[in-house]
């Protein structure tokens, strides 16, 4: 049904068909894949079921050191609860989630969390709160003091390009969505997390400002050279972001591999159909200029 | 105007310590109930249940069901503790329901926002929860302070001062200043604190800090001088104050001022006056030592109290009543003030002259078409069923209503038989006639002064006092002294005033 195992970076996709042997359920303790990176995230058998319906079916992906991986998928593919099960806003059904080799599951949720940079595909700023109160909630939790946490919340307004003076002491609903995104960011960002969690972070924004804050989010990654889940349905954003992209489907796991494996060889038609769609918007684009010449 | 101001510190600051520390109470129990129940969803039905029940009880009833239960449990039944109670549950149902609801209105986003950013369960309700429901819980704690301010004013009959008793004193005895000045100082008084809670929740949704600072403060200060009262209050408690209890009409609190102001005189002891306690409130009261003094009847303690139902000689029952309070409640009769204020039936003269009635057999041919008034508590009380009983009397219909309002409701047509008080002034003055109990059915109504245990121990010199008042007021001098409050207006105090300025006089000159 679905192609060979795809070799990809430090990540062997080994099988992905219902009928395929499992994946292998062991935890390799820092696997150094081929870039010579350390894998920083991993999942094993990660499966949520709903009922009868398994929102994410047994899914194993690796994430290295410093890589952006893309989740890909349309809208129910399990994106969502994939992210919130390696932060444990979601528990798994089964399987197992390891940080830097460490079972998650050993760890207070809550203290996962503060090292975990999450941003919400509903933004989810605090209302009741300023800008800064925003940005500084995590640091805060960490017992910072007021002073580090007043230069942090400056240094990271200033980083997601946004003016400290005038933003810090707004509330939430004062800020367009464009801002609002990269607060979150910011908020995020707080604590210095290894890991970042992105869930469509640019899903609800115009073309225009998606495409600044998708290169502000790029140049921020590289300065801080982040690992991050950044997931999003938008085929585009994909390849132009990701080092990698992980292809979901009704909770399953279709292929994972860099952005030209995937436009190379698709491992079945939904990929390929997906892969087509900027190529073909480009192409109908370009018969329109042809059509009426300026 | 001005007697009824000078009174308004002393309620308005008893009006505050109720309803301030009902609210505090309330407000404390109803917020960690209301986070409880929505952590715990079986909780709900049982404790919005419980809630709802007890607001659906009428406010009077549940005030007045405290006495008993407090009582049953061996503490302060009577007084400041039974209105606090009944107020602090009658306060929870609003702030419960509206933190039940804020919560739950709480954008499930943020509340996993709060999860995502690593706030624990505590720091999450602490930090997002409520104060995104704190607008809704601010408005459950204003509907609240409203209502508690409101239902305060019915905590003067289980005896605890309040505004309520303009209220009641004033609506006995016809005194409409009185009972406008308590209608607008509670009306005021719940504005007032409405309107803090409101300056409160708007300072803090606009994020002003020097407002809700300000707003804080304020309310810091008014629960401070309530606290320091309410100590001074309990303090005073205890340094030999004599309290004297009146019932719900005129005759009792002209009497109680009398009493208060002959102890003052003669013992120079601090003597008060707790009015408007409900008939057996005071009763119970003077046993739990939480007033000193009180005058009732005879009849009223040998029918109500001792449940007695046949109805010996006048001297009889004084003297069983006398041997059963002292033995029984270490209670002691200091003495009959020398008039009987009886139940009695009355009608208007014309009428009784058209049907030739003249005692109250003669009634029973005509009562099934005639309507009988009675006060509150007549229908329920032992001496109707004996009246009832003994005369085969059945009335067209019994209709309940206050005892202000009875001689009007005869006078004007409107019934035709009513439980007349035999000392009312107003049985002159609507000309009507009371009906001889012929076959006695009805006990005597001596005025009794009782002096509650404590008295009887510590201070035989104010029972001495009160000894003197034995047989100093006929029942036409208080049928006089009543009618000069119920229809002249003059208060209860100045008609003691000058009652006991005439005994005076007339002790030197003998
Ligand atoms: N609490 C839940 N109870 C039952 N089913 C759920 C629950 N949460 C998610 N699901 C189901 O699990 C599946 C995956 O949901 P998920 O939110 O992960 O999708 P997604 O890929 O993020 O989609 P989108 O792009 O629309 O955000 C969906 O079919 C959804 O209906
Ligand atoms: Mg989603």
């Amino acid at each position: 049904m679905i192609g060979p195992g795809v070799r990809a970076r430090g990540i062997r996709v080994s099988s992905i068909g219902a009928s395929a042997p499992r994946y292998r359920r062991r935890f390799a303790t820092l696997r150094i894949g081929c870039h010579g990176r350390a894998t920083l995230i991993e999942t094993v058998g990660l499966t949520k079921r709903y009922g009868e319906v398994a929102a994410v079916d047994d899914l194993s992906l690796r994430v290295d050191e410093g890589e952006l991986l893309v989740l890909l998928g349309g809208s129910g593919s399990g994106k969502t609860t994939t992210l919130k099960m390696v932060n444990r806003l979601i528990e798994p059904s089964a399987g197992r989630i390891a940080i830097d080799g460490q079972d998650t599951a050993t760890i207070e949720a809550h203290d996962l969390r503060r090292r975990i940079g999450y941003v919400f595909q509903r933004i989810g700023l605090f209302p009741h709160m300023t800008i800064a109160e925003n940005v500084a909630v995590t640091v805060t939790l960490l017992g910072w003091d007021p002073a580090r946490v007043r230069r942090r919340v400056d240094e990271l307004l200033e980083l997601v390009e946004l003016d400290p003076a005038i933003m810090r002491d707004r509330t939430p609903s004062e800020l367009s969505g464009g801002q609002q995104q990269r607060v979150g960011v910011a908020r995020a960002l707080a604590a210095s997390p290894r890991v970042m969690l992105l869930d469509e972070p640019f899903g609800a924004l115009d073309p225009l400002t998606r495409d600044r804050l998708q290169q502000s989010f790029l140049r921020i990654r590289r300065q801080l050279h982040l690992t991050a889940i950044f997931v999003t349905h938008d085929m585009v954003e994909a390849l132009l972001i990701g080092d990698r992209i992980a292809v979901l489907h009704e909770g399953r796991l279709v292929q994972i591999g860099t952005p030209r494996e995937l436009l190379r060889s698709p491992a079945d038609d939904y990929v390929r159909q997906l892969m087509d769609t900027p190529t073909r918007q480009a192409r109908l684009v370009e018969a329109l200029l042809e059509e009426r010449p300026a | 105007m001005s007697e009824q101001l000078a009174l308004l510190p002393g309620y308005l600051t008893a009006h505050l310590q109720l309803t301030l520390l009902a609210l505090l109470l309330g407000t404390a129990f109803s917020v960690p109930a209301g986070v409880m129940v929505t952590r715990m969803k079986w909780l709900d039905q049982p404790v919005l249940g419980t809630a709802s029940v007890i607001q659906t009880i009428p406010s009077l009833a549940l005030l007045a069901i405290m006495v008993p239960a407090l009582a049953a449990l061996g503490v302060q039944s009577i007084g400041f503790l039974p209105a606090f109670i009944g107020l602090t549950l009658y306060s929870v149902l609003p702030i419960l329901r509206n933190t039940v609801t804020g919560l739950a209105g709480v954008d499930p986003a943020l509340v996993e926002a709060a999860r995502g950013v690593g706030m624990t369960p505590m720091q999450r309700l602490r930090l997002v929860e409520l104060p995104l429901a704190m607008p809704v819980i601010l408005a459950g704690i204003r509907t609240s302070t409203v209502l508690t301010v409101g239902v305060a004013t019915l905590s003067t009959p289980v005896g605890a001062p309040s505004l309520g008793n303009y209220i009641f004193s004033g609506l006995q005895t016809r005194n409409l200043t009185a009972v406008l000045v308590g209608c607008v100082a509670a009306a005021v008084l719940a504005q007032v604190l409405d309107g803090l809670v409101r300056g409160l929740g708007a300072a803090i949704s606009r994020r002003r800090r020097g407002w809700a600072a300000v707003v804080l403060t304020t309310i810091g200060l008014l629960y401070g001088y309530t606290g320091v009262s309410l100590v001074q209050d309990l303090g005073a408690r205890d340094a030999g104050r004599i309290v004297i209890g009146a019932k719900t009409f005129t005759e009792q609190y002209i009497l109680s001022e009398i009493l208060a102001g002959q102890i003052a005189e003669t013992t120079g002891a601090a003597a008060e006056v707790a009015s408007s306690l409900g008939s057996t409130v005071a009763f119970d009261a003077l046993r739990a030592e939480e007033i000193d003094v009180y005058v009732d009847y005879s009849g009223t303690i040998w029918a109500t109290i001792m449940q007695r139902e046949s109805v010996p000689s006048r001297d009889a029952v004084l003297g069983e009543v006398t041997r059963f309070l002292r033995e029984e409640h270490g209670i002691a009769v200091a003495g009959a003030l020398g008039f009987e204020n009886a139940y009695a039936l009355a009608m208007r003269r014309q009428q009784a002259d058209e049907l030739g009635v003249q005692g109250i057999g003669d009634l029973t041919a005509y009562a099934r078409r005639l309507v009988i008034g009675g006060d509150y508590e007549f229908f329920g009380r032992p001496e109707w069923a004996a009246i009832r009983d003994t005369y085969g009397l059945s009335f067209a219909s019994e209709r309940t209503m206050d005892p202000s309002l009875m001689y009007q409701a005869v006078a004007s047509e409107q019934v035709d038989v009513i439980s007349a008080f035999s000392t009312d002034g107003r049985i002159a003055a609507f000309d009507l006639v009371v009906l001889d109990d012929e076959r006695g059915a009805i006990p005597p109504y001596d005025a009794l002064i009782l002096a509650g245990p404590r008295l009887v121990r510590e201070r035989p010199d104010v029972v001495a006092a009160l000894r003197q008042m034995i047989g100093t007021i006929d029942v036409d001098r208080m049928r006089r002294m009543n009618l000069a409050v119920d229809q002249d207006g003059t208060s209860p105090a100045a008609v003691a005033g000058s009652f006991l300025e005439e005994l005076r006089a007339a002790r030197r000159a003998q």
